[in-house]
């Protein structure tokens, strides 16, 4: 090996580019939110293996809709591959991905490192979490961090971003360009604060947001109204979190064991009198979305359907949000096939 | 002490008003503190913020106190120590996702900030905290920053001549300076 072979950069490492004027990520899901599109992104299974394969099978069911990917960080406090780790994966295979952080796990200095190393790889979403407590988790003994929460993690990365700064001051010669995200419950207590809650963080810098499950509309409405009567619309892009119920036990475990789910009685009942129960979920779950994408103020539906992964893309071709896209369901796509970003 | 805690939250206007009331206080004892020096009355201090505030407001400690912007409901006493808010985890009624029993301290902070003056001081966006100062006096830090703070804005004169004569500055920086002069170099009677 020569001294110039052994200094040049490999072929596969990616030009780190600006974004384009206006942009500051330069994602695929920015781009279509900022062109006015209804934006589409699901939740990932993270897989509990070592194996690359597993993630992108987990991936398959998601990348046909999905403007972007969120991979989990450790969600419920229950070990899994790493959000980094599979973003990374996916970003270099050409997959948009949201890098969700929650700050359970890490303190300020590791996640400003992450962030960097994830924006590095090709990241240019980001969730900022505050995470379950580790009680719910399958390692309860461990020590939980929460050294930022959800609106201080999202300034300091503004920071990085716009300011080209550390939170200690020490500058950052090349900045992260991160599209950044928060998430906001509508549905849970307290429920005349939860837009206040959403205006605190476009403020402490969230571009979008995504919401934890709606399965109560008429909450979602009031909030989406009070959202618009405190000047939010065109401030920040709100995807409304929807998912599939797979039966009235499942829904009835969620909403006791999954901090921050609420389910109206009347659903699970509905779902309980259904004959196939699995089907009337998905029903629901189309239905919950085209309600939903009527809103103002509502730019996205983000899926989350734990465990009926392979339903997202009948979901989405179903619900018609896609369409106006040129997405019609299973192989009778044009574009979206391959997407970058 | 958790009903202690419940009682200063539900009378936060008032305990709003009595925080104020000693801020001040603590404000003008500023060039006293100064002259005994603050890291001797540091340690007596803060023993006495560690018992009121510990039997008021189940006080941490944290050495950065927020409690007027969070409706007098200490956030540290939060499992998450969350400092902006409630998370998305709140049980139905007001209930910590972490311990079940207890009222959420974010909503308690919700509940009573509108009814306090400074109320909307609850959605200003509040900085990580800085966990090299647990155990040290906020009230003594308060004290000092706001000190510093009354220096800066008489300052804020002294830097419009250093910008308004930026060029001569940089060559002849003595011309308008802005680093704090030694008491033996200024003339009290302002030279008259």
């Amino acid at each position: 090996m020569t001294e110039h072979d052994r200094l040049e950069f490999p072929p596969w490492l990616p030009t780190y580019e600006e974004p384009p004027h206006g942009h500051v990520s330069g994602s695929r899901l920015e781009r279509v939110l900022r062109q006015g599109h209804f934006a589409v992104t699901a939740e990932l299974n993270p897989p509990d293996s070592a194996d690359p394969a597993d993630v992108f099978e987990a991936a398959r069911p998601l990348v046909e809709v999905a403007d972007a990917i969120n991979a989990t960080d450790a969600s419920g406090a229950h070990c899994h591959m790493s959000s980094i780790g599979i973003c990374s994966l996916l970003t270099r295979a050409g997959y948009g991905t949201i890098y969700q952080i929650s700050c359970r796990d890490r303190n300020r200095i590791a996640i400003q490192g992450d962030v960097l190393g994830a924006a590095a790889m090709g990241v240019r979403n980001v969730l900022c979490l505050t995470g379950d407590g580790v009680g719910v988790g399958d390692q309860p003994g461990a020590r939980p961090v929460f050294d930022f929460d959800s609106l201080s993690l999202l300034r300091t990365i503004r920071t990085m971003r716009d300011d080209g700064m550390f939170l200690s001051g020490r500058r950052i010669t090349r900045p992260p360009h991160m599209f950044l995200g928060a998430a906001e419950n509508p549905c849970a207590p307290p429920l005349d604060w939860r837009p206040e809650r959403l205006a605190k963080k476009v403020e402490a810098g969230a571009d979008f947001i995504q919401t934890n499950y709606i399965f109560d509309v008429p909450v979602f409405e009031r909030f989406m109204a009070r959202v618009r009567d405190l000047g939010l619309e065109g401030r920040v892009f709100i995807l409304a979190g929807v998912g599939p119920l797979a039966s009235a036990r499942a829904a009835r475990w969620m909403r006791s064991n999954v901090p921050g789910v609420h389910i109206p009685d009347a659903v699970i009942e509905r779902i309980e009198k259904a004959a196939k129960p699995a089907e009337e979920g998905k029903r629901l779950c189309i239905e919950l979305i085209q309600q939903i994408r009527e809103i103002r103020g509502v730019a996205g539906v983000h899926v989350m359907a734990y465990r009926r992964e392979h339903q997202v893309s009948e979901i989405i071709a179903e619900s018609g949000v896609l369409q106006a896209r040129g997405f019609q369901g299973e192989g009778k796509h044009s574009e979206r096939n391959h997407r970058f970003g | 002490m958790y009903k202690a805690r419940l009682f200063a939250v539900r009378h936060a206007r008032a305990f709003e008003w009595l925080y104020a009331r000693l801020e001040s206080v603590m404000v003008a004892l500023d060039p006293l503190f100064a002259r005994i020096g603050y890291d001797r009355i540091e340690r007596p201090v803060a023993a006495v913020e560690r018992v009121t505030k510990g039997l008021l407001f189940d006080c941490r400690m944290c050495g950065q106190c927020v409690l007027s912007s969070t409706g007098m409901s200490c956030p540290m006493n939060c499992p998450k120590q969350l400092r902006n808010g409630p998370c998305g985890g709140v049980r139905p009624g007001g209930f910590c996702e972490v311990k079940p029993d207890m009222h959420c301290v974010w909503v308690l902070a919700w509940e009573q900030a509108p009814r306090m003056k400074g109320g909307g001081k609850i959605r200003d966006v509040q900085p990580p905290v800085d966990r090299s100062l647990e155990g040290s006096s906020s009230w003594l830090r308060v004290s000092r920053e706001k000190a510093a703070q009354l220096h800066e804005s008489r300052d804020a004169r002294r830097t419009a001549m250093a910008r308004a004569f930026a060029g001569a500055r940089a060559h002849e920086p003595a011309v308008a300076p802005l680093a704090q002069e030694p008491a033996s170099a200024v003339r009290a009677d302002g030279g008259r």
